[in-house]
């Protein structure tokens, strides 16, 4: 009898434990997905630029950016609720600040009028006068990559059927956002210049000195980018604006503002100067963008041409 | 209605990974949102068999390395979302769990999650950020996973053991 109950309870505890064990996550698969993930990795970084993943990823872009641009559509009425809230008093003060940049902006104009007229003439010596203007396309932003993800990326509704392309300069009303790094049909992916992994030829507008801009993957805009100017000896100066360097051909165009410089360092070890860049562009905070476009290029949408008419 | 589940799983990820780039960038902080992907698969891993949740953290994963924004190299969210499955798979008792463990899940599979990812980083000698920077975004990751919890893991809980009655019923 008890050599009988025995044997009942063993059954029982045996099955209990066959139950558990179908319920333990099984390793063989984890090891396989693990494996599979390993295998992407390494195919992907191999392959670099033209990766076997990049097929995927306009395949996975195709289906995922339109719901992305409805979903940002849907969202943006809701995200302008806060600007209801505003007393008539920060309405006033804020007439006043733009009033006054208004004034500034308007004397720096009237000079830049003058310095724009010399620069077309010595720009039509090398006839690349007309070359220069390129057309705008206005996108906005419609999905930001989380910090998660470690990379300062933004998708925005414009892709190939609005004439954009990649390595195309992608600039708002402040100045330089980044470079497009891949088009799906509709929408575009656009490297921040603040991504660690970007690197800009800037110019210091006033010594024409040159160097690379990298990011320094923060959002917040005082972290700022990293300035490193190619000729040692030449020391940048705080407030300097830094623009870009660029050529027509490459990623960035030439001459889109950048930021100011705030701080100077001077590493003696390696022997060159390190400026702190402030971009003009405030990330957190991004919507309205414009992707520079060659002049005429046919687009799905009205394209801004460089004397400011609408297309 | 075993059938419906993987429809209705990856619908839950589509809609997860389209709140968090599109939505949840409004109201993120220093750039951190909520990994909505995270909270799908540990629902599932809670509530349903082992490996169909690891199937569900790889192909999550996967999305969110090549879905819009993205520009990682692919493969490194497949592979913490997997993980993250495997343990969030192991914690489950055979009873439903307790509130408690399920915010405890979520929170240690955030973690494993994100620290799994930005180790990957490292190894690919991807230009990151300080450790420090790495150790914020990790713990700012995890507040924000856990917050969301209340919100998101009882009904998705509810609806994959409504797909899943013999699991359900035990």
């Amino acid at each position: 009898m008890g050599a009988l109950g025995g044997h009942d309870g063993r059954e029982r505890r045996w099955t209990g434990l066959d139950r558990l064990e179908s319920r333990r996550p099984p390793r063989s698969l984890l090891v396989a997905l693990v494996l599979a993930s390993i295998t992407l990795i390494t195919l992907d970084v191999s392959g670099g630029g033209s990766s076997p993943l990049e097929p995927a990823r306009r395949v996975v872009g195709e289906a995922f950016g339109p719901a992305e641009a409805t979903v940002a559509a849907a969202v943006r009425p809701f995200t302008a609720v806060p600007t209801w809230f505003r007393s008539k008093g920060d309405l006033a003060d804020q007439v006043r600040d733009l009033e006054a940049s208004n004034a500034e902006l308007r004397g720096r104009v009237e000079l830049a009028g003058f310095e724009r007229n010399r620069l077309e003439q010595y720009d039509g010596l090398t006839t690349a006068a007309e070359d220069l203007g390129s057309a705008l396309v206005p996108a906005r932003v419609v999905a930001l990559g989380s910090r998660q993800s470690q990379s300062f990326t933004v998708t925005i509704d414009a892709g190939s059927e609005a004439g954009i392309g990649p390595d195309m300069t992608v600039v708002n009303n402040d100045g330089l956002v980044g470079r497009v790094l891949r088009v799906t049909r509709s929408t575009a992916t656009v490297l921040l210049v603040i991504d660690p992994d970007s690197t800009v030829g800037g110019r210091v507008g006033s010594s024409m000195e040159i160097g690379f801009v990298t990011g320094s993957g923060s959002l917040r805009q005082e972290a700022g980018l990293d300035l490193r100017l190619l000729d040692d000896a030449s020391v940048p100066a705080r407030g300097d604006t830094v623009v870009t360097w660029g050529s027509t051909t490459g990623p960035y165009a030439p001459g889109v503002p950048i930021g100011t410089i705030t701080e100077v360092y001077s590493s003696l070890r390696e022997a060159t100067q390190r400026a702190v860049v402030e971009p003009f562009v405030d990330f957190s905070a991004l919507d309205v963008v414009g992707v520079m476009v060659p002049s005429g290029s046919a687009s799905d949408r009205a394209v801004i041409e460089a004397d400011g008419t609408l297309r | 209605m075993t059938h419906l589940r993987w429809p209705v799983a990856l619908a839950a990820v589509v809609v997860a990974l389209v709140m968090q780039v599109s939505l949840f960038p409004h109201v993120a902080w220093h750039g951190v949102v909520p990994n909505l992907c995270l909270l799908v698969v540990v629902a599932a891993a809670l509530t349903v068999e082992a490996p169909f949740a690891l199937l569900l953290g790889f192909t999550a994963g996967l999305a969110l390395d090549l879905a819009p924004p993205a520009d990682h190299v692919a493969g490194r969210w497949a592979l913490a979302l997997t993980v993250a499955a495997f343990l969030a798979a192991r914690v489950r008792q055979d009873q439903k769990p307790s509130a408690l463990a399920v915010v405890g899940t979520v929170a240690a599979a955030s973690f494993v999650a994100t620290s799994l990812f930005a180790l990957s980083g490292v190894l690919l000698r991807d230009p990151a950020t300080s450790v420090a920077g790495l150790l914020e975004v990790v713990l700012v990751a995890l507040v924000w996973d856990v917050l969301l919890t209340p919100f998101v893991l009882p009904p998705l809980m509810r609806l994959f053991a409504r797909l899943h009655p013999q699991w359900a019923t035990s």
